[in-house]
């Protein structure tokens, strides 16, 4: 007992690196030197992924100077929604449900076992409601008018998508409160990170809320498009689909991006925390083979309900088919598989099938279930500018991800100061 | 201001903004302005269009639209396909080959008494006017939300422009205030298009197909469908045989998300109050929690 007080004590000494910021002056240093590259900068991962993010901002430049119509994008009268809303946003949005899930397990039911990951998957959820989310600018026709839903010259109360804007807007602030600890602990800003610190429980109940109403707001969005979704997929219990969708999407995102951390920033983690990790993922895995199970479940039940069974045997029904079995059912047993046998490469693979179930299952509502009566020739599909744009956001989050990872103590622990913080 | 007030204010945005005003527009509308009499509409006697598309010409006369060539030999080759209404054409003639016949059929905004597109608008930029009409403003934000939520496909986005609008009709509404017809309908040569209030123009319908039961089929298109809208039709021909949809069902559209919209309050009232209740019975040594914090780190270590 005596002996690990004064190791405490050592480390505190050792490793006590946080800046002195006096003044603004001092800040503006530490930025300016926060901000300069580390390591080698031509990595093949870099050499590949600079030249797709430059074009991708050339077309941005060019889509919010002169419109949405073609060969910018492939919109038009039939297909308002492509793979900008489909993609970046909606499957954006289900793929950061990972932090409210995590906030829940770690902050509501304190499951401390899974607190050593609940740094980088808030980071994630962040980032990607800043990208992805924020691609939103891109995708509206107006979007100088972005901020009227906020302030409001009108408004549209009676409207889903105002829901969803303002849950946005206030999600991104929990998650920024969420997060702050670690921004204040890279500052070294001693006050402020105890003030932080203490608005965590606050902010991840109001983000759980708010992740609950704007994950199902998401699909309420398409409740009015009833003439248009195939029957298979339209059921009034749509936003319920993708709520529970989110859990294992969002834990199947947190899967992915984990096992892909663990390998870049594997210096950055200790052998202790690699021990838990494999216990974490075992642990994730069953969620979401039970949420998968229970989505599994609901479709399977509203379909009858709906009385659209006698779909399934059309092309479109062998399409559904392919979703609800493919992408769900088989995934979730190999989770579950993983989870008996602790085989994390079925784990992780079944992450990846669960993802791509996801982003079916969201682009059936957009784009490919949608208008599905219209003829095979005047179908939407994405255009390459649209593809390029999305890779870059795509890129630039992870390069911002990388940034603040190695910046932070995301996945490295805190400081000594804030972990003596936590503790009293 | 004091402590009191602020908080009345507060607190009364929160609940507007989560709570309150869940009906459905056209209600809203009924309530907000109780010198409203009547909805405006057009009555569409398919029997009597002739397709000459001076309807066509005449929108896009008062609505500054790119005017059409309807001489007789362009409305040949134009009619031959079926059209949709676009961004330059707020309304359109089709014609189809029925067992009665040859029918030609005007579209345009159907005007629906409970509109989807209004109840979709995240800034109110589509609005129902006291007076039936379904009108677009500029502070829109381009979501096309509007278009994704109208079952008859109406409201058209300008993809082509850097500052594109929503474009549909808007029933003539600066015409209206003026006293003057709908473009449409001032020029219509059959009197295909009779304009008046909802209630005159169903009268009328109804008193059609009375007088000529052999004539009409024995449906008003828009009487209830998607709730009723201000444009009703007459026909021939069952209406599925000139383009219209019978699926939609009599449901106002914006009554398909009050479902969701209803259970917003109670989920941001009873969600918070969920979870800190888990939160406190997570709590390892219930309510000595300052007593015990030490301690459980102490075990945790031992681990």
């Amino acid at each position: 007992m005596a002996g690990e007080k004064l190791e405490t004590v050592a480390v505190v000494e050792e490793k006590d690196k946080s800046p002195k910021i006096k003044s603004f002056g001092d800040f503006l240093d530490f930025i300016k030197r926060e901000l300069k590259p580390r390591g080698n900068i031509a990595t093949p991962f870099n050499i590949i992924s600079l030249p797709i993010m430059l074009l991708g901002y050339v077309f941005i430049v060019l889509r919010l100077t002169t419109g949405l119509g073609k060969p910018i994008t492939n919109l038009s009268q039939e297909y308002p929604w492509g793979l900008w809303i489909g993609f970046d946003v909606v499957t954006g949005v289900a793929f950061a449900g990972g932090a409210y899930v995590l906030c829940f397990i770690v902050y509501i039911l304190r499951a401390e076992k899974y607190h050593p990951i609940i740094r980088a998957t808030v980071l994630n959820g962040f980032l990607a409601y800043c990208f992805y989310a924020g691609a939103i600018v891109l995708d509206i026709g107006r979007w100088w008018n972005i901020y009227n839903p906020m302030v409001g010259n009108q408004f549209g109360v009676n409207s889903v998508m105002f829901l969803v804007a303002w849950h946005f807007f206030l999600y991104m602030l929990a998650e920024l409160v969420e997060f702050s600890p670690a921004i204040a602990e890279w500052l070294g800003g001693r006050r402020i990170r105890k003030i932080l610190g203490a608005m965590t429980l606050g902010a991840v109940i109001f983000g759980i809320t708010l992740s609950t109403l704007h994950q199902s707001g998401l699909g309420a969005l398409m409740m009015m498009a009833k003439s248009k979704i195939h029957p298979l997929w339209f059921t009034e219990f749509i936003p319920i689909l993708y709520f529970v969708s989110s859990i294992f999407a969002g834990l199947s995102m947190v899967i992915f991006e984990g096992s892909i951390s663990h390998k870049v920033f594997a210096y950055q983690i200790d052998e202790h925390h690699n021990k838990q990790y494999e216990d974490i993922l075992v642990g994730l895995a069953r969620i979401c083979s039970v949420a998968m199970f229970g989505y599994f479940f609901l479709k399977l039940l509203l379909v009858v309900h709906e009385h659209a069974l006698q779909y399934v045997n059309t092309t479109m029904g062998f399409w559904w088919l392919l979703e609800v079995i493919g992408f769900v059912l088989v995934p979730c047993f190999m989770f579950l598989r993983g989870a008996q046998r602790k085989n994390l490469a079925l784990i992780k693979f079944a992450a990846i099938i669960t993802m791509v179930g996801i982003i079916l299952n969201r682009l059936n509502y957009t784009f490919i279930a949608y208008n599905w009566y219209v003829p095979l020739s005047e179908k939407y599909w994405p255009s390459p500018i649209e593809l390029i744009v999305t890779a870059s956001i795509i890129l630039t989050e992870v390069w911002t991800f990388r940034w603040m990872v190695n910046r932070m103590p995301v996945l490295t622990e805190p400081p000594a100061w804030a972990k003596a913080m936590e503790e009293h | 201001m004091d402590r009191r007030t602020f908080l009345k204010i507060i607190g009364s945005g929160v609940a507007g903004a989560v709570g309150g005003n869940l009906l459905t527009p056209g209600r809203t509308l009924a309530r907000e302005n109780p010198s409203a009499k009547e909805f405006y509409g057009i009555l569409v006697d398919t029997t009597r269009c002739i397709g000459c598309r001076r309807c066509e010409l005449g929108c896009s006369e008062v609505n500054g639209l790119p005017l059409p060539n309807i001489s007789e030999s362009t409305n040949e080759t134009v009619l031959k396909t079926l059209r949709k209404t676009s961004d330059t054409q707020y309304t359109i003639i089709n014609r189809y080959e029925t067992k009665e016949g040859t029918i030609y059929v005007p579209r345009r905004c159907m005007h629906c008494n409970q509109p989807g597109c209004v109840a979709a608008c995240p800034v109110k930029a589509m609005r129902k006017r006291e007076a039936g009409h379904v009108t677009w403003d500029v502070n829109c934000i381009g979501c096309r939300l509007c278009m994704i939520s109208c079952p008859f496909d109406i409201p058209k986005h300008e993809y082509s422009k850097a500052f594109p609008r929503i474009q549909k009709c808007n029933l003539c509404y600066d015409r209206f205030n003026k006293g003057e017809l709908p473009g449409c309908v001032e020029v219509c040569p059959t009197q295909a298009l009779l304009f008046g209030t909802r209630k005159q123009i169903l009268e009328e319908g109804k008193r059609r197909i009375a007088a000529n039961p052999d004539k009409y089929v024995d449906h008003i298109y828009g009487e209830y469908e998607v709730g009723g809208t201000s444009h009703l039709y007459l026909s021939a021909v069952p209406f599925e045989q000139i383009g219209f949809r019978k699926d939609l069902g009599t449901v106002p559209y914006p009554e398909y998300s009050t479902g969701f919209l209803y259970a917003v309050p109670f989920i941001f009232v009873l969600w918070p109050i969920a979870m800190l209740g888990i939160n406190r019975a997570t709590k390892k040594g219930n309510g000595e929690a300052k007593e015990e914090h030490p301690g459980e780190h102490e075990d945790k270590g031992k681990h």
